[in-house]
């Protein structure tokens, strides 16, 4: 599904600061990769590298999504290819329904793909339904796109326009950040119910407690803009129980 | 992010939408031309043509006389230069200052009589002449509610009112609604009583310029409680070339009656810029409300500034009777240098005033717009929204004064004033003005100014739209508190308006 290979990256404004270092990650269709690692490792960089941010540089290395360059592609052709990044700090679009915003979204992705858009009471169809399963309501839905929402009102958002994208790999930055538990536990079964043999997770996330709810495949540990270990969900445990510092010492 | 002056097109991209994209990026919709013969004044401005443009209205001597009185007092005056505007000096002598359709020349008896070159224009401008029950080529009209579907229409054609939809029906129910030169005729007791006496004939040099030369434009009288049963509105075009066009509205509502009249103007392309010096007066009595919504929409010249209309306006309402309301919405997404006040005098107790504002200036439009708020009488309220968007290399300024004088005991003014930057070219001013002369009243004033923030664009692509729709959707939201205020039909349009506006003002 998703092939990383030995990416650089580097601030565009500062091209002193490299902050992935030749990252390698391979992601089959169906597994759920988790990327854990300490503050500054490169996590969030990765996700907007990914997903096309302005303002980084790629120097070397390759990202490909089904055998397509990534790389090359506008951010809204990466997410027509199926990419979709649940961000760490949804922004806020003052004025804009937030089901004014998920139809165009959802829409602007068919017309790429050359699908014929959703009609307007398919897309209503659908979106209550979905709306129903993360216990976002009518008013959520009506009011303008995160504007106002709880920590826990917009992480429920991003997983909703998830579900109605219905990507084939999903980066999931930090979603836990913000959370409760309860919140947590509803996003988590969101995230549950869309996995599927065809669609990838990369879940990236600073603690294990994520982990208990949507269980990975594999566990990464970024440092320093590499992936220095990389093992089964009992590393996700072991970061829980004695910190980084252990195996930051061990790759050292 | 920086200004694009054509559309970039990227591989892989469908040629329909590029097609689209294309066909209205800085592509004015409306610039075509009109050919008809016309009858023209000669060139410039003096007693002579005064004499003449009412000659032509076949005006009484007293109306002759006031026009003289304004001429003779705009000689006196000098343009004014405050404004945060700059144009080369216009030549007032090198303007025609009259010019009619030869058609016209002998006033049609109904509609059905016009110029079929006349009517096919304002069909093509998707203002068709008819009584018909709705406008037509408004996308999703169908779906309004049978009632409230009328709309009574009086073109205005350069310098004369070509004809007045649905004057039989209003008139039953006591509305007057004709062209400003009919009314001089027929109901001069009503003009003679009301003309100038919101907007005096000195108030300002265009407004006294104005007085001396207005040709046509639109009047209302609306009776005692009565609800206008239908939309009124003014549909203006120039279409000559080195005209300038200076229309009169005169809207008078009468104690405790409604009328909501919406306002619409387009031009042709033309190289050299053109002059639309208007005067709007709407006098509201006790208990009645007025709401004026204007949709903008002159050439405004091409990408480097050549061409455009100089849109030097002035409207003002009078709320002479105590709970009198009006209500001013604008969308002003046209003309190459926009100066216009829309203004209200709170002058009965407990009367309000509301002013709601989009101003999208692109490429090197200039507008300096905003409006007056003066609250005379006690308790009054008034309520500004305005908000500005500035792309290319254009300069968008919001001036406004809110005045309270020592007996408009316990009012209120909120004024709030956003601008929003689309490129590094452009500018945004705000320049308020507050004056406040007791101590029960109280005056609120937000400002902000924000570059569509290159966040909500990326999380927008990150969620598949391309970055015209996504500065579209961002910036729709931004003016919708405005357009939410414009009637049904005009809230359509306008959203049109402003996606096309900025198509390709992004990169």
């Amino acid at each position: 599904m998703l092939e990383i290979n030995n990416l650089h990256a580097e601030l565009e404004t500062d091209a002193d600061v490299t902050i992935l270092k030749g990252l390698t990650l391979s992601i089959k269709p169906g597994e759920v990769h988790a990327i854990m690692g300490p503050n500054g490792s490169g996590k969030s960089t990765l996700s907007y590298v990914l997903s096309g941010k302005d303002g980084y540089s790629v120097t070397a290395g390759s990202a490909m999504l089904e055998g397509v360059d990534l790389l090359e592609m506008e951010p809204e052709e990466r997410a027509a290819a199926g990419l979709f990044l649940a961000f760490q700090y949804p922004v806020e679009i003052p004025g804009v329904g937030n089901m004014t915003f998920l139809r165009t979204a959802v829409n602007a992705q068919r017309k790429a793909r050359g699908e014929e858009e959703l009609s307007a009471g398919d897309f209503l169809k659908e979106v209550r339904a979905k709306a129903k399963d993360l216990q976002i309501d009518a008013d959520m839905l009506k009011r303008p796109v995160n504007v106002g929402f709880s920590g826990g009102e917009k992480k429920r958002n991003e997983i909703l326009q998830m579900a109605m994208l219905e990507p084939k790999m999903c980066i999931l930055d930090e979603t836990d950040s913000g959370l409760d538990v309860d919140a947590m536990k509803l996003v988590a079964d969101g995230v549950n119910a869309l996995r599927s043999e065809n669609r990838s997770f990369l879940v990236i996330t600073h603690y294990q407690r994520l982990l208990d709810h949507i269980k990975p495949d594999f566990v990464h540990i970024l440092a320093d803009g590499k992936i220095i270990k990389s093992g089964g969900p009992e590393l996700a445990l072991e970061v829980e129980n004695n910190g980084y510092a252990d195996i930051l010492a061990g790759a050292a | 992010m920086t200004a694009l002056d054509k559309i970039e097109v990227k591989e892989g991209v469908d040629q329909d939408t590029v097609d689209a994209v294309t066909a209205l990026s800085g592509n004015y919709k409306y610039g075509w031309e009109t050919e008809i013969e016309m009858d023209y004044a000669p060139k410039g401005v003096n007693p002579d043509i005064v004499r003449l443009i009412s000659s032509k209205n076949e005006e009484p001597e007293w109306m002759t006389e006031w026009r003289l009185q304004a001429f003779t007092r705009w000689e006196k005056m000098n343009e004014p230069t405050w404004a945060m505007v700059s144009y080369p000096p216009i030549d007032f002598q090198d303007i025609y200052y009259y010019a009619r359709p030869k058609s016209m020349a002998v006033k049609p008896k109904s509609l059905d009589d016009v110029d079929p070159k006349l009517l096919a224009t304002y069909a093509k401008l998707g203002i068709p002449l008819k009584e018909q029950a709705i406008l037509a080529g408004v996308e999703g009209a169908e779906d309004m509610p049978a009632e409230g579907r009328k709309v009574a229409v009086d073109a205005v054609f350069d310098s004369v009112s070509v004809g007045t939809t649905f004057q039989a029906e209003l008139k039953k129910a006591g509305v007057i609604f004709c062209s400003i030169s009919e009314a001089i005729r027929d109901h001069p007791e009503l003009v003679k009583k009301y003309l100038g006496s919101v907007v005096p004939q000195s108030d300002n040099y265009y407004a006294t310029l104005n007085s001396a030369v207005f040709s046509d434009g639109s009047f209302v009288y609306i009776p005692p409680g009565v609800r206008c049963p239908m939309e009124l509105s003014t549909y203006f075009r120039i279409n000559a070339e080195n005209t300038g066009q200076f229309e009169r509205t005169l809207i008078i509502a009468d104690k405790g009656s409604y009328v909501s009249y919406l306002e619409g103007c387009t031009a042709p392309k033309r190289d050299v810029a053109q002059l639309h010096a208007a005067v709007v007066e709407i006098i509201i009595e006790e208990d009645a409300e007025v709401k004026y919504s204007t949709v903008q929409n002159w050439y405004p010249g091409d990408e480097n500034g050549k061409g455009g209309i100089y849109n030097f306006v002035t409207k003002r309402a009078d709320c002479r009777g105590d709970r009198a309301k009006v209500m001013w919405t604008q969308v002003e997404t046209g003309s190459a240098v926009t100066w216009k006040y829309p203004s209200c005098i709170l002058r009965g107790d407990d009367s309000q005033g509301e002013f709601y504002s989009i101003a999208i200036a692109n490429n090197m439009q200039q507008a300096d717009t905003g409006t007056k708020m003066v609250h005379l009488g006690k308790n009054t309220k008034s309520r500004i929204v305005s908000k500005g968007i500035s792309a290319g290399k254009a300069q968008n300024t919001y001036r406004g004064l809110v005045s309270m004088h020592p007996k408009a005991k316990n009012s209120r003014n909120y004024t709030q004033c956003d601008s929003l930057l689309i490129g590094d070219q452009c500018g945004a001013h705000t320049v308020p003005y507050i004056e406040v002369k007791n101590n029960s009243s109280r005056v609120e004033h937000e400002a902000t100014t924000s570059k569509v923030d290159d966040d909500q664009l990326f999380y927008c692509r990150s969620r598949g739209m391309d970055e015209e729709e996504a500065v579209a959707l961002v910036v729709n939201g931004f003016c919708k508190e405005v357009l939410q205020a414009l009637p049904m039909e005009f809230a359509m349009e306008a959203q049109a308006l402003v996606a096309i506006s900025l198509e390709g003002s992004v990169g």
